[in-house]
């Protein structure tokens, strides 16, 4: 028989303003197994756990019930608590009298009644512990990183710093990501490319990392320490040990029909192509579906000029297995689609763009090699109007219902470029609120206004009418109360931004989990902001929910903190609540061994002894290392041989007796 | 003699660890309100659950049995819920067989991120299980302590 | 019977459905709106006035007349707080008073031109009067 001891805490006023604690400590002492029983303030401070500790020595505790908050608040801490005292740290069960009772549950009658009831569950359960001990795994001492934008190379170079090994896998052709699509960045006004380019050549040339540019990840298996993924190495058609980066096979290319998505569609680009000047791997790709080659079998023509052989129409599709211990998602956003936006003719009006339209528009490496002009008739716009919250904060179902966050911002910054370039060309802004939350942020988008000119107006645009060449735009002006129309030479959409289309995809390979709008979800929002639920992912990036280049390098640095500190581990404790199967009951059948989603149950022939016989049997073996504890196979077992430790199934009915009675 | 109190249903909720016992948490720390006929035993995932367990929830006296997992796809274990739910088919079709009323057994799928669903869902079921009352029919006299 | 304006704002609330709570102060039914300039008060400041309770000057605005009722607002609010809905009911509540329908029968000959369709004059009494 235990000796259990059964501690009840107020959490201050959280639980005790609504169960009767001394009366939940009353029901209990009673119960089978219970020595001593008490209630305190905080049991999780040091306080209360000294209390524990004492009791443990005073009363001859085997192990204890908690009544507190969520176990998965505080069960790590009541375990530790154990461990401290000398007992195992599985001898000890969580009643969760918070969560799921006094901040639920309004009637202090019902509340306490329920309270006594999850209580006498835990005790119940409790007697029926035994010690268990949990096993330990290997670490692969390497990361992945999904994604290869800003977010991506700084985590891997922080890894790679630290002396690990990483990969880099990015499904476009070069790494850099959309920051290499930007001209300035705020609130300095730095060059994009300036600051973004060395990372990219470090990050090529770090000797810790490789990167698999043009690939995807196809499948992930195993678990936080030891995963195996299979990277698709998508054909470039062209050799990258050959190829020097001449450009000559882009130049020459017939086909000119395809539209350049670095670019954002605004010039088209050949089959074969670079997707910017400074991409790295510094390789061009063919984009098979433009190629006439693969079309009709004609042409050929960069095969012919390459000078070093380097195009390889036959290449195919390669699948490279590898083996990591952690794993980092980096896959960054895209705009939204306007097609549910109609008011804005964005389809409708060449010179209705999107922000990051314009601001490769105004890029001196973009199609109209920086100068800005209206994209119709490439004249030089006179009047500009920036719309703001383009599919933000919309509840109505056309856009997203968050907040973009860094559009504010950038909308600063692109109308201070084109004051300070074209002091002639007048700036309007029209904007629901003005966000600037960050470091000289505020300060940054007040230059724009008292500085630079530009005229910010708070009321929304209700419509954009093309007229006589121009765009009129008519807009509510909130301040002035009268609705104004202006005449504009190009409208500025700042569009919602939302999380890349592989995110999903990949977040089901890694069981990692979304939320409604495909952001990835954090392990707590406020306490752990890098790191999935899923053990041995982490989260980097915009990936994980809108924010700027600032915040994205800090989180980056943060998710390479997280995998650094689990990939200098020596070895990983693992699971202590595995499954187990008891062999004189195991009749052989291989129904647990298929059920299995980590492969961690074989069959093994083993001398069993049973009522005095001894004989060769086919039992099952459970690989503690592998096994995750979720218990499918306890139930397909037809013998009741399988049980899974510390959810045993006399556990689990001594709950429901407990519940029930 | 102790005093008989209106008859208040007594409903067993099976929740998985890392989906809907933390969607409970979240309904919790959202103040939601629900029922305190609802009792919740935490399991490491749905597929744990034996339908042994709900049938000796409702032997001892249960009136409704709701087991809760992730979303079919988001399984914390990959397919632990797949199983789960071809469990729980095979189950409701058994108990139909047998003439127990289909309204006393759930499976609902809720994700962590869900604490006003999982509060929806418990409010809907306890009101569910009052209109069809007292668990006569697998109930075993034998466990009812009527010293409760 | 004299209403309190707080009354007669949840009874505005009632009658159209509208949560005006939601709005969020962007100003874009007013930048949608065809009719802002012959209004007196415009979709922005109704759905702001109704959630005051500030029910007297809505009753008297020409506003509730010249919304075309084309639902624009409706269409380009990004919260679904729908003014026009708004707008429609505090008309009701001004309409459905003893004798205050906005458009009488003896009126019509007189607004009458050749190119007025029977479907202005139909709509027009299904607007304007109880």
């Amino acid at each position: 028989m235990q000796r259990i001891g059964v501690f009840v805490c107020w959490c201050g006023s959280n639980i005790a303003a609504t169960v009767d604690v001394a009366a939940v400590v009353e029901a209990v002492r009673g119960e089978p197994g219970v020595v001593c029983a008490a209630d305190y303030q905080y049991m999780c401070s040091e306080g209360g756990q000294s209390a524990i500790r004492k009791a443990i020595e005073e009363y001859g505790l085997s192990g204890f019930v908690v009544c507190s908050c969520s176990p998965r608040m505080h069960e790590a801490t009541f375990r530790k608590t154990a461990a401290k005292a000398g007992l195992n740290p599985y001898m000890v069960e969580i009643a969760n009298i918070r969560e799921q009772c006094s901040w639920i549950h309004k009637d202090r009658q019902y509340a306490t009644e329920k309270a006594i009831i999850l209580t006498r569950a835990a005790v119940a359960k409790l007697n029926l512990n035994t010690p268990l001990v949990a096993g330990e795994s290997d670490v692969i001492k390497r990361a992945l990183v999904i994604g290869g934008g800003i977010a991506g190379i700084q985590t891997a170079l922080d890894i790679a710093d630290a002396g690990y090994e990483v990969d880099i896998v990015e499904k476009s052709p070069t790494i850099g990501g959309k920051m290499a699509m930007l001209d300035k960045t705020f609130p300095t006004l730095d060059c994009a490319a300036c600051i973004l380019t060395p990372k990219m050549v470090d990050a090529a040339s770090h000797d810790n990392i490789k990167l698999y540019t043009y690939s995807e990840v196809d499948e992930v298996s195993g678990f936080v320490g030891n995963f195996t993924v299979k990277i698709k190495q998508k054909a470039r058609s062209v050799n990258k040990d050959l190829c020097t980066g001449c450009g000559v096979c882009a130049e020459k290319c017939p086909s000119k029909k395809a539209r350049s998505e670095f670019d954002q569609g605004l010039r088209n680009r050949g089959a074969i192509y670079i997707p910017f000047a400074q991409a790295i791997p510094n390789v061009p790709v063919i984009d098979r579906d433009a190629c006439i080659h693969f079309k009709t079998g004609k042409c050929g023509l960069c095969a012919k000029v390459c000078g070093a052989g380097a195009v390889d129409f036959g290449q195919r599709d390669e699948i490279v297995t590898r083996q990591y211990g952690a794993i980092v998602v980096a896959t960054g956003f895209r705009p939204i689609a306007l097609d549910r936006l109609g008011e804005y003719q964005y389809a409708q009006c060449a010179d209705v763009v999107t922000s990051l339209e314009f601001e490769r528009l105004c890029n001196a490496a973009g199609p109209t090699k920086g100068k800005l002009v209206r994209p119709s008739n490439h004249e030089h716009p006179k009047t500009i109007v920036f719309v703001q919250c383009v599919g933000s904060r919309d509840t109505s179902g056309c856009g997203k219902e968050y907040c973009s966050k860094i559009c504010c911002m950038y909308t600063a910054k692109h109308a201070m470029l084109v004051r300070e370039k074209y002091p002639d060309t007048q700036v309007y802004v029209l904007y629901i609120d003005v966000r600037t939350p960050g470091k000289n942020f505020d300060e940054f988008y007040r230059r724009a206004v008292e500085e630079y000119g530009v005229h910010y107006i708070k009321g929304m645009v209700g419509k954009v009418a093309e007229k006589n060449g121009r765009l009129s735009v008519q807009a509510s002006d909130l301040i002035a109360n009268t609705q104004m129309t202006l005449e504009a030479d190009m409208v500025v959409l700042a569009a919602a931004i939302e999380p890349d289309p592989t995110a999903r995809s990949i977040g089901t390979m890694l069981t990692a989990s979304m939320d409604t709008n495909d952001f990835f979800t954090e392990a707590h929002p406020k306490l752990r902001p890098v790191e999935s639920p899923t053990a041995g992912v982490f989260l980097s990036g915009v990936c994980q929910g809108p924010k700027d280049i600032p915040e994205t390098v800090a989180q980056a640095g943060a998710a390479a903190s997280k995998v650094i500190g689990l990939l200098s581990k020596e070895k990983l404790v693992g699971n202590a609540c595995v499954a187990g199967s008891g062999e004189t009951l195991c009749n052989g059948c291989s129904a647990c061994e298929n059920v299995c989603p980590y492969g961690a149950i074989e069959y093994v022939i083993r001398e069993v002894s049973d009522h005095g016989k001894r004989e060769l049997r086919r039992v099952a073996q459970v690989n503690e290392a592998i096994c995750q504890g979720c218990g499918a196979c306890t139930v397909a077992c037809p013998s009741g041989a399988m049980d899974l430790k510390g959810f045993t199934n006399l556990q689990i009915l001594a709950e429901v007796d407990a519940i029930c009675r | 003699m102790p005093i008989e109190r209106e008859w208040e249903p007594l409903i067993v909720a099976f929740c998985c660890n890392w989906c809907s016992y933390a969607g409970a948490d979240l309904a919790g720390t959202s103040r939601l309100n629900y029922p305190a006929n609802v009792k919740i035993i935490r399991v490491p995932c749905s597929c744990r659950v034996n339908p042994l367990f709900i049938l000796r929830a409702f032997q001892r006296g249960a009136d409704g049995v709701i087991m809760a997992g992730c979303h079919p796809g988001d399984c914390h274990y990959t397919s632990g819920n797949y199983y789960a739910r071809r469990r729980m088919t095979l189950l409701f079709s058994m108990l139909d067989y047998m003439g127990i009323e289909s309204g006393r057994t759930r499976v609902e799928w809720i994700s962590a991120a869900e604490g006003g669903k999982f509060a929806a869902v418990m409010n809907e079921f306890a009101g569910a299980i009052h209109e069809l009352g007292e668990n006569r029919r697998l109930g075993d006299i034998r466990c009812k302590n009527y010293q409760k | 019977m004299q209403v309190s304006e707080r009354e007669m704002a949840k009874s505005i609330l009632r009658i159209s459905g509208v949560d005006t709570k939601k709005c969020m102060k962007c100003g874009k039914c007013s930048g949608a709106c065809p009719a802002f300039g012959s209004m007196d008060i415009h979709p922005h400041q109704f759905v702001s006035m109704v959630e005051e309770g500030n029910i007297g000057a809505l009753l008297e605005s020409k506003s509730l007349w010249n919304c075309l009722s084309c639902f624009a607002c409706v269409e380009r609010c990004p919260r679904n707080v729908e003014p026009a809905r708004l707008i429609e009911a505090v008309r009701l509540t001004v309409i459905r008073r003893q004798g205050a329908n906005h458009l009488k029968p003896e009126e019509i000959p007189g607004l009458l031109d050749a190119d007025l369709p029977q479907q202005a004059i139909a709509s027009a009494f299904r607007k304007y009067s109880k």
